[in-house]
């Protein structure tokens, strides 16, 4: 330990200027990383140039006064080299700037001994400070450096030389952030307050309970005939409803705090495997709750260098599957419902299914039947489990034995779902979606059984309440499948209290009876319907996690306490929807659909069911009138036809595989299939007629201007509808 | 405090007196309404409101694999302070703090098996019968998940 002279018994005014230097040290080394990746890609923009030139001065400046004289050294080694990089006798190189990293990196470290300890340490500088001296020289003498960035270094001398940085105006093409180390240095904070973090978080604390009285006095008064209190307590909801914004506001920050790490991680990262990797954002602004931002700061770095490391192929893959050299990882933020969803995509080879059963069979983590039920989607998520590490090599960077598992516990952590989506040979998403905030929301209070559930307002569209006896707003079945017709569209059903007791799963449909309620939902774009025994009222709740034992229920977001007192479960949407297996369809790996976000196509609902010889098929669901179940006895002959007797007159039955054009047309007998009938009803000249199908699937909503053009009559054309080719019927040639 | 004595919160679960840790126990709790969580390992018995704060309680009885306490009957919070959070232990009803001599102190013996050796460290033998020294650790990592 090196004990520089005098640092020990700093005097209590210099203290805590030192700590404003160790933290404002800290954001200058941000922006230092920040605006190198920059100077890297435009490798004459002075301006930036000019900015990590003022962050290292002024770390060497502050430190010569704190008394700091090796971290001054180390400085001022880095200046000497970025002096010769601003009066254009050298220019900016990978050695260069990894480098100038490194000196950000040990500068780190030892601000981080100079805030334990009061003194900078041992850590060893030489090396650094020889490398970058080293540099220095190596536009003079010949180097080990590429001949490429020797020319290059060359070709500034002629336009720079004379003028100094600092008078340069703005380059009019420059797309990086302005240089907000001047907006912040130079003009006086006009009426800023820095503040503690801990201190945010006890006030949110406080509001958080604050809001919790708010809701009992509210409860309490409802009762009274005292009109000064009922005012009070309006009043007192009001004030708390403000508070509870403003407190939160002041803990939004937008998520390029935690982004702003990852070009320098991407870098590093790409540089060690040899790849070559091009970061994009979307959504920088989107902002969320602070200790959410610290939250998924690990979360991310461990999928962006998983994404380069196993997600991304090597140029030479890439070539050969006609991809640019440069692969691409996009990280996307956007507010969805109430959350923030943040994806992390690749257009590398998209996830090896097979050699992840594999994988997860040779760890003992599965068995081989379950491996065979899974769906691809569903195997993906093998990937999560602890213990799972796909890379074929251990690599330094990501081959650790941790793997996405530690991402998925510490997004879960904090009241988030991982899920990831995959195409071969397109790319592989990640998507996180995480609460705005981990303290209050809107929910809407349902019933079933004894039990009170919130849900999340934010992904409620609407309530209906079905018909019960007859009508034709009631609950209608397609196989096992409850549906509903909502404004005639189709709304699979999910029943909640077959959801959370699922050995009484048979019984889906609540008793007749009783009227349940459907709660439309919504969740990650696609509708469904939750069938609750009632709806009770909407409330503000505030939102706590779940204790460790019961955090990995997927039904469940958290949990709240109610105005009684009573602790309610939060239900996760999407996890509900999962579950009872009603989204049924991936998202597409988002490379793909932002190339064709231009003119989104025009979709269609279209009914998918079993046809013959258990093939797939798919007709316009708008060409349907009815979906119904016959028991196989209710079938009559009337000549050489079936027929069923149907509201009232007689509906005749014709096979689907009779409608198969050429060879494959056929007639079996209808009572082949199970002791059930199941039934698309439809209009042909006119009448109505019977269509018996082996299995109705699923509805799904397709552009049909996908569709690949039929090669016999008789068909429309096929789709890939779940990654499975389905035949289109064209109704018409019926 | 002599290190040959040790101090334990007794309680009884079933037909059993055990001993927690009492500098595991943050406090003791009577009543409050549990809510039940579907889908949940079984010896979750539910989440308890402890002054705002959410709480998970685990149901000794079923931990121990005891039979079920017979409906009607009162049960105690045991709240202990754990990792990210208290976790709540439903027992059927708490005792004294007990000082133990070491002396008293034996290794569960062999014929001890199963589940419930495997939650207790050792057993005390008391004028009043014997204590048994639970695991709490062991007690809260077996609810999780499996």
């Amino acid at each position: 330990m090196t004990p520089a002279t005098g640092i020990g018994g700093r005097p209590i005014e210099l203290q805590a200027i030192l700590k404003d230097f160790i933290v404002e040290s800290g954001e200058n080394l941000d922006q230092l990383e920040r605006d190198l990746i920059v100077l890297e890609g435009q490798p004459h923009s002075k301006e930036t140039l000019a900015s990590i030139f003022r962050a290292v001065h002024t770390i060497k400046g502050a430190s010569g006064f704190m008394g700091l004289s090796k971290l001054g050294e180390v400085a001022h080694s880095g200046e000497s080299l970025l002096s010769r990089l601003r009066d254009g006798s050298l220019v900016i190189n990978p050695a260069i700037a990894s480098a100038l990293l490194a000196l950000s990196d040990v500068i780190r470290a030892m601000l981080v001994q100079v805030d334990q300890t009061g003194y900078e340490g041992d850590i060893d500088c030489t090396a650094l400070m020889e490398r970058l001296a080293a540099l220095q020289e190596s536009s003079a003498v010949t180097s080990a450096q590429s001949t490429a960035a020797q020319e290059r270094a060359l070709a500034p001398v002629h336009d720079t030389a004379p003028t100094p940085a600092q008078d340069i105006a703005p380059t009019p093409a420059q797309d990086t952030a302005p240089a907000p180390t001047d907006t912040t240095r130079q003009t006086p904070s006009g009426g800023n307050v820095r503040v503690s973090v801990e201190q945010l978080d006890k006030l949110m604390n406080l509001v958080g309970e604050l809001v919790l009285a708010r809701n009992e006095i509210t409860q309490l008064s409802a009762d009274q005939t005292h009109s000064a209190l009922v005012g009070t307590s309006q009043r007192l909801n009001a004030i708390t409803s403000l508070l509870q914004e403003g407190v939160m506001q002041t803990r939004l920050q937008p998520i390029d705090t935690a982004w702003s790490k990852l070009p320098r991680i991407v870098r590093d990262c790409a540089q060690q495997c040899g790849k070559r990797v091009q970061l994009e954002m979307e959504g920088k602004d989107t902002e969320l709750d602070r200790t959410l931002i610290e939250a998924i700061q690990d979360p991310l770095t461990h999928a962006i260098r998983n994404c380069i490391d196993h997600g991304l192929e090597g140029p030479a893959e890439r070539i050969v599957a006609g991809k640019p050299l440069e692969g691409r990882i996009l990280l996307r933020a956007s507010h969805e419902s109430g959350q923030v969803t943040i994806e992390v995509s690749d257009d590398g080879a998209g996830v090896d299914i097979a050699a992840v059963k594999r994988k997860a069979l040779d760890r003992g983590l599965t068995t081989p039947e379950q491996v065979r039920t899974l769906s691809d989607q569903e195997a993906i998520q093998l990937i999560f489990l602890p213990g799972f590490s796909t890379a074929a090599t251990v690599t330094s960077m990501s081959g650790r034995g941790v793997g996405m598992d530690v991402v998925k516990t510490n997004i879960e952590q904090i009241g988030g779902k991982v899920s990831m989506h995959s195409e071969a040979g397109v790319g592989t998403t990640l998507r996180m979606r995480i609460p705005l905030t981990l303290a209050i929301m809107t929910a809407l209070i349902v019933k079933s059984g004894d039990e009170q559930y919130a849900i999340p307002q934010a992904n409620v569209l609407e309530l209906v309440r079905p018909d019960v006896d007859g009508g034709r707003n009631q609950i209608e079945m397609i196989g096992h499948a409850p549906v509903y017709r909502l404004r005639d569209a189709l709304l699979p059903l999910a029943s909640l209290s077959a959801e959370l007791t699922p050995e009484r799963r048979s019984t889906r449909v609540p008793a007749s009876g009783e009227v349940p309620t459907i709660v439309v939902l919504e969740a990650e774009d696609r509708r469904f319907g939750l069938v609750v025994d009632s709806a009770v009222d909407t409330q503000e709740i505030v939102v706590k996690p779940l204790g460790r034992h019961v955090r990995g229920i997927s039904l469940f977001a958290g949990a709240t306490i109610t105005g009684s007192g009573r602790v309610v479960l939060i239900l996760d949407v999407p996890g509900v929807a999962m579950r009872a297996h009603v989204v049924a369809r991936d998202r597409r790996a988002i490379t793909r659909s932002t190339s064709a976000d231009a003119a989104p196509a025009s979709t269609e609902s279209l009914l998918v069911f079993a046809g013959p010889d258990a093939t797939r098929m798919a007709m316009p669901l708008s060409k349907i009138i009815r979906l119904e179940e016959f028991p196989r006895t209710a079938v009559e002959r009337l000549g050489d036809r079936d027929v069923v007797q149907y509201c009232g007159g007689l509906l005749p039955l014709e096979d689907i595989a009779s409608f198969l054009p050429g060879a494959r047309a056929r007639r079996r007998a209808l009572d082949r299939v199970s002791d059930t009938l199941q039934t698309l009803v439809l209009t042909r000249n006119g009448r109505q007629v019977g269509v018996v199908v082996d299995r109705i699937l699923d509805t799904v909503e397709e552009a049909l201007d996908e569709m690949r053009p039929a090669l016999t009559d008789g068909l429309a054309g096929s789709l890939v509808i779940n990654g499975l080719v389905t035949e289109v019927l064209n109704l018409d040639a019926l | 405090m002599p290190s040959d004595k040790r101090t334990y919160a007794s309680c009884r679960v079933g037909h059993l007196l055990v001993g927690v840790d009492v500098d595991a126990v943050q406090e003791v709790t009577a009543g409050g309404e549990l809510t039940p969580v579907p889908l949940a390992p079984p010896v979750v018995s539910g989440l308890l409101n402890l002054r705002g704060q959410i709480v998970t309680a685990i149901d000794l009885r079923r931990s121990l694999q005891l039979a079920d306490r017979p409906a009607g009957q009162a049960a105690i919070n045991v709240i202990l302070r754990a990792d990210g959070g208290s976790v709540g232990l439903v027992v059927d009803s708490v005792g004294d703090v007990l000082d133990v001599h070491q002396n008293d102190f034996e290794e569960p013996p062999g014929t001890v098996s199963g589940h419930l050796r495997e939650l207790i460290t050792g057993v005390y033998k008391l004028d009043r019968g014997l204590l048994l020294v639970l695991n709490t650790e062991r007690v809260m990592e077996e609810s999780n998940g499996d």
